[in-house]
């Protein structure tokens, strides 16, 4: 039995089957201005890389919908445990477009310290999980961190993003039959863009859905529209009211599609019809979420150039700032590897440090890296 | 001071640090109502109940994946991993996730986790119940590993490796788990992660060895003494973080060094130990280093004390050195 699929919005921004969810003009604008925001750093973070500024990304464009409007549900003092596809998520929590440039960079500024490839962001403020490169590991921790969350007795939640691919791996099944047993107060959010790099979704699953799959796991499984950001919201809402409740975890499938390449090292047109993406722009998350806000008088043409702008101006700001800083220190290589250096570590920095200082190794793309 | 096995050795320093820190947990396949399979945490699950010491599903990648997020939420998760031979669901996890989460969060999230796993032969169980994989896992930066030789060892490394702010891979000796009897002191000691410790002076020739082979490392420096070599027996310990100033000062005393581990021969951590010592000491050897160790063959069954290293083979390979 595959579940309906729910939708507030419907692709020409009128009302749909579902009812809208009560939500202030605030609240849906600040919903709206991050997935603005989220599209605009995609297009120019993928400039950047093809300007040979950064040195990948990954866009998120099409999918800005699913994850925004999931984590909309979502309080401060819950935890996300993301993909590397989510960067909506960490800006709507309160991360500065700056910050997540500098970690793009990879410069001294960066949180994370240089150490991961862009768009492997990691907030601990933000209760924002850092992001790991193999697949669907973050699904089994996000249990975990609820399986604690449920022995301290606290009433918070974690919610996990993950791809389609995703649901072939191993941690996909292990995290959602964990959660399930520990009836853990987690959300699983599958983004089902349809594509895993070049392998479609009928080369993931024989499932008639991946909503579908819940039912092994005895936990509600929904089917939204991930295109249409009120119905992901609403879905969302009530799998973590349903969580904070003690009533356990819900697998949240939302359809939408990946409008871009898988990273800026893919090329789609390789593997799939170009026809598709035409179909999927009429679905557009932001241009529906904008009919819808326009219909409801809640957004006029001056308010949306204003918003727009406003993110331009913000990202070219960022971009100037977190260009400016230089490269991490050589010496942070031997840090953070455990919480105090071991003796191994130790002599290998000061190896290194006299290697630099006699100018045997120490230069970076971009020049010299301070030590 | 009572005289315990290691398995109670190991038992009292969870009950202690779990009396101690609210916040420690223990999860794993079958070790709560049962208190593991070894018996380990026994009693555990009648004290601290359902919610701290936790029977979880058959899948070792769910039991370190969930820890994990347990730590990084601020709990001190405590996983078994029944045998060492059955960690590998979990490898991705601990290599990929727990060991890299502190560098790649550039120190934001931690993983403050001890993963306890039975390790080794000599107790008939065959290829899946025998193996020592530590050396997969010495080769992981951000991962601790630990293997406690005996039960007052084991209780001490224990608890300074629950206290540790890092992951840290816990590898039981299981042939040494009932096997080896001694005094345990009562209440709370640890033993620093880090420091070796030398079992027995000697003169002549130095034994480098972990877990269950110091036992039979003890044994053969016996038989030698019995033919006038002086063996100086160093227990590593922890293999991360590794003890390389004592290792050096022994051998630069000797100028010979036989290493010992029941892993299979090739890419074992004694080759590390042996570069060591190549790149440091080599001005003071008086002989080849010599690995005395498992096999480059799948651990077997029925030839199984052929396969484990012993204190006759130790033996030959001290004095082989010892005449060089």
């Amino acid at each position: 039995m595959s579940p309906e699929l729910l939708q507030v919005i419907a692709e020409n921004g009128a009302p749909s089957t579902h009812e809208a969810p009560v939500l202030e003009k605030q609240e849906l604008l600040r919903l709206y201005r991050a997935m603005v925001m989220t599209r605009a750093l995609d297009e120019r973070a993928i400039q950047l890389q093809r300007q040979g500024r950064i040195g990948f990304y990954v866009p998120s464009t099409g999918q800005e919908g699913s994850h925004v409007g999931a984590a909309f549900a979502l309080a401060p003092e819950d935890w996300v445990f993301p993909s590397y596809r989510d960067q909506g998520v960490a800006l709507l929590r309160g991360a500065t477009v700056v910050e997540l440039l500098h970690q793009c960079f990879a410069n001294a500024k960066d949180n994370t310290r240089g150490r991961q490839m862009p768009v492997h962001y990691s907030f601990k403020k933000l209760n924002f999980v850092s992001v790991s490169s193999p697949i669907a590991t973050q699904v089994v921790q996000a249990a975990g961190t609820a399986m604690a969350m449920k022995i301290r007795k606290e009433r918070r939640v974690a919610m996990t993003f993950f791809g389609d691919g995703a649901t072939s791996a191993n941690d996909f099944h292990t995290g959602l039959n964990f959660a399930g047993v520990f009836a853990a107060p987690c959300v699983f959010v599958c983004e089902n863009n349809g594509w895993a790099i070049s392998v479609p979704l009928e080369g993931q699953t024989a499932s008639t859905t991946i909503a579908a799959k819940a039912e092994a796991y005895g936990m509600p499984g929904v089917r939204v529209d991930g295109n249409d950001v009120l119905a992901v919201y609403s879905a969302a809402k009530q799998a973590v009211d349903r969580a904070r409740a003690g009533q356990g975890p819900t697998l949240i499938e939302a359809v939408t599609f990946r409008m871009g390449p898988h990273s800026s090292s893919d090329d789609p047109k390789r593997y799939r019809d170009p026809a598709l993406c035409e179909a999927w722009k009429k679905k557009d998350p932001i241009e529906r979420f904008r009919q819808h806000l326009t219909r409801k008088r809640l957004l006029t043409a001056e308010l949306d150039r204003e918003i727009l702008d406003g993110c331009a101006a913000e990202i070219e700001r960022a971009v100037v700032e977190a260009e400016k800083v230089g490269p991490p220190a050589v010496s942070t290589l031997f840090e953070d590897v455990f919480a105090a250096r071991t003796p191994q570590l130790e002599q290998q920095w000061e190896a290194i440090k006299d290697a630099v200082g006699r100018g045997v190794v120490g230069k970076g793309p971009h020049g010299e890296f301070p030590l | 001071m009572a005289v315990m096995t290691m398995v109670q050795a190991i038992n009292q320093a969870l009950r202690l640090e779990m009396r101690r820190d609210g916040r420690v947990v223990v999860l794993g396949e079958d070790v709560g109502v049962n208190g593991g399979v070894f018996r380990c945490t026994e009693g555990l699950f009648q004290e601290f109940g359902g919610d701290r010491v936790i029977d979880t599903p058959l899948a070792e990648s769910g039991i370190i994946g969930t820890a994990i997020g347990m730590a990084m939420y601020g709990l001190v998760p405590v996983p078994e991993i029944q045998f060492s031979d059955f960690i590998y669901p979990a490898f991705d996890q601990i290599v990929s996730e727990a060991a890299k989460m502190r560098y790649r969060s550039g120190g934001e999230f931690t993983v403050p986790m001890t993963i306890r796993t039975p390790i080794g032969g000599g107790i008939r169980g065959g290829h899946y119940h025998s193996q020592s994989p530590e050396a997969y896992f010495t080769h992981t930066p951000g991962l601790k590993v630990v293997v406690p030789a005996t039960p007052s060892e084991a209780k001490g490394l224990l608890l300074s490796s629950i206290r540790d702010p890092d992951p840290v891979l816990f590898l039981e000796p299981k042939r040494v788990y009932r096997s080896l009897k001694e005094e345990v002191a009562e209440g709370d000691y640890s033993i620093p992660l880090g420091q070796a410790r030398v079992v027995r002076p000697g003169r002549h020739v130095t034994l480098v060895a972990w877990g269950a082979m110091v036992t039979d490392c003890e044994a053969a420096a016996k038989l030698c003494e019995q033919e006038g070599v002086e063996c100086e027996l160093v227990d590593l310990r922890s293999l991360v973080p590794l003890d390389e100033a004592t290792l050096v000062e022994s051998v630069k005393k000797t100028g010979r060094a036989v290493v010992v581990y029941e892993a299979p021969r090739t890419s074992g951590f004694g080759g590390e130990i042996s570069a060591i010592l190549a790149e440091k000491v080599i001005e003071y050897l008086e002989a080849p280093i010599v690995r005395v160790a498992g096999f480059d063959t799948p651990f077997p069954y029925a030839l199984e004390s052929v396969y484990m290293p012993d204190a006759g083979r130790i033996r030959e390979a001290v004095l082989q050195v010892a005449r060089f």
